[in-house]
């Protein structure tokens, strides 16, 4: 009974993993095919790539770690018709952006705006950057600074030097 | 003076530490609005009972916006606080029916009550977009003029009625609730 189990336990985790690990592989190989279908028609191939372009750039508000491209939530699904309709209506990217903007703010962008309130994410990593170079230059110049003075020790030192040593001997 | 420099990295550290604890205690789930002091953007659409609605006949006094959809079960738990406020006359509730099929939310006010005074309908979720929405249940505090001053995302329950809703009301009427 035990054993039977047991054995009826192993199968049903094989069977839950094997997809599991499947799916894993697939994702990994292939990042673009966890697109979204839809059957959006566009004037011109070039409205085609802009919309490939904007929806993975703009971010899934609902899923949040997904793009547009690769959500299936429903806003996300909505916000891929909006850039459709604007896009074959001439809207140009910028004005698409700003409409994106105006609704779910800096968190749509993948690539955020640079404003007043965004100038620490774009340029803080520069800074930290700066300021560790700067300490390493710091610490490199003091080290050399202190191999180029007078190690060499006087009669008194060598002396008291060889007494110690003398006395470990 | 000299000294003052090796308290440099002790500083950044607590400073850094403090930055990443306020962090975790902040829901990355949570989006603030933009509409926050923005008028109700602007609509014509149908309610879920049929009839036409737009910006005028919206309560000219404050009142709540919930989004909510017959398919949405977190809709489900807060909906004893939306039947008590409204029927209790605390506040008028407006419903937007985000991304649902009229029928289908026909039937769910039947089933569990209606706390709206109405409905817009919003069945492809173009509406919601220009409010901002991004699932339902999501609250909305608009006042008398018509701006959104207040959103709160997911469950309305009687809790963070009291703890959210009431002050911000409270700050919109001008008056503090020591008063009361």
């Amino acid at each position: 009974m035990n054993s039977k189990n047991r054995r009826w336990r192993s199968t049903s985790i094989l069977q839950v993993l094997t997809p599991i690990f499947v799916l894993l592989l697939t994702v990994a190989n292939a990042p673009g095919a966890i697109a979204q279908v839809d059957t959006f028609e566009f004037e011109s191939p070039q409205q085609q790539q802009r919309f490939r372009k904007l929806s993975n750039e703009f971010r899934c508000p609902m899923c949040q770690n997904t793009n547009l491209t690769g959500s299936t939530g429903g806003v996300a699904e909505d916000l891929r018709r909006e850039i459709h309709r604007m896009i074959t209506e001439g809207q140009s990217d910028s004005e698409i952006e700003q409409f994106m903007f105006e609704r779910y703010g800096d968190f749509i962008f993948y690539r955020p705006r640079l404003r007043a309130e965004t100038v620490l994410l774009w340029f803080g990593p520069l800074a930290f950057l700066l300021i560790g170079g700067f300490v390493a230059l710091g610490i490199s110049r003091r080290a050399q600074r202190a191999g180029e003075e007078n190690t060499e020790l006087d009669d008194k030192q060598q002396a008291r030097l060889k007494e110690l040593l003398g006395s470990k001997l | 003076m000299s000294k003052l420099k090796y308290y440099i990295p002790v500083i950044s550290f607590f400073a850094l530490a403090l930055l990443l604890w306020r962090g975790l205690y902040l829901d990355p789930k949570e989006l603030p609005s933009m509409l926050i002091d923005k008028p109700m953007p602007s609509f014509a659409l149908t309610t879920v009972a049929g009839s036409e609605v737009g910006n005028e006949d919206l309560p000219d006094q404050i009142f709540l916006l919930n989004v909510w959809g017959s398919y949405c079960l977190p809709c489900l738990i807060e909906h004893p606080t939306l039947m008590r406020l409204s029927e209790e006359g605390e506040i008028p509730v407006v419903g937007v029916n985000y991304r649902d099929r009229q029928h289908l939310a026909v039937e769910w006010l039947e089933d569990n009550g209606n706390p709206f005074t109405f409905s817009i309908l919003d069945e492809d979720g173009r509406f919601g977009i220009d409010l901002g929405v991004y699932g339902a249940p999501e609250t909305y505090l608009v006042d008398a003029d018509g701006v959104i001053r207040f959103r709160h995302v997911s469950v309305l329950d009687e809790s963070v009625w009291e703890e959210e809703f009431v002050p911000a009301i409270a700050a919109l009427r001008g008056v503090s609730l020591s008063d009361e």
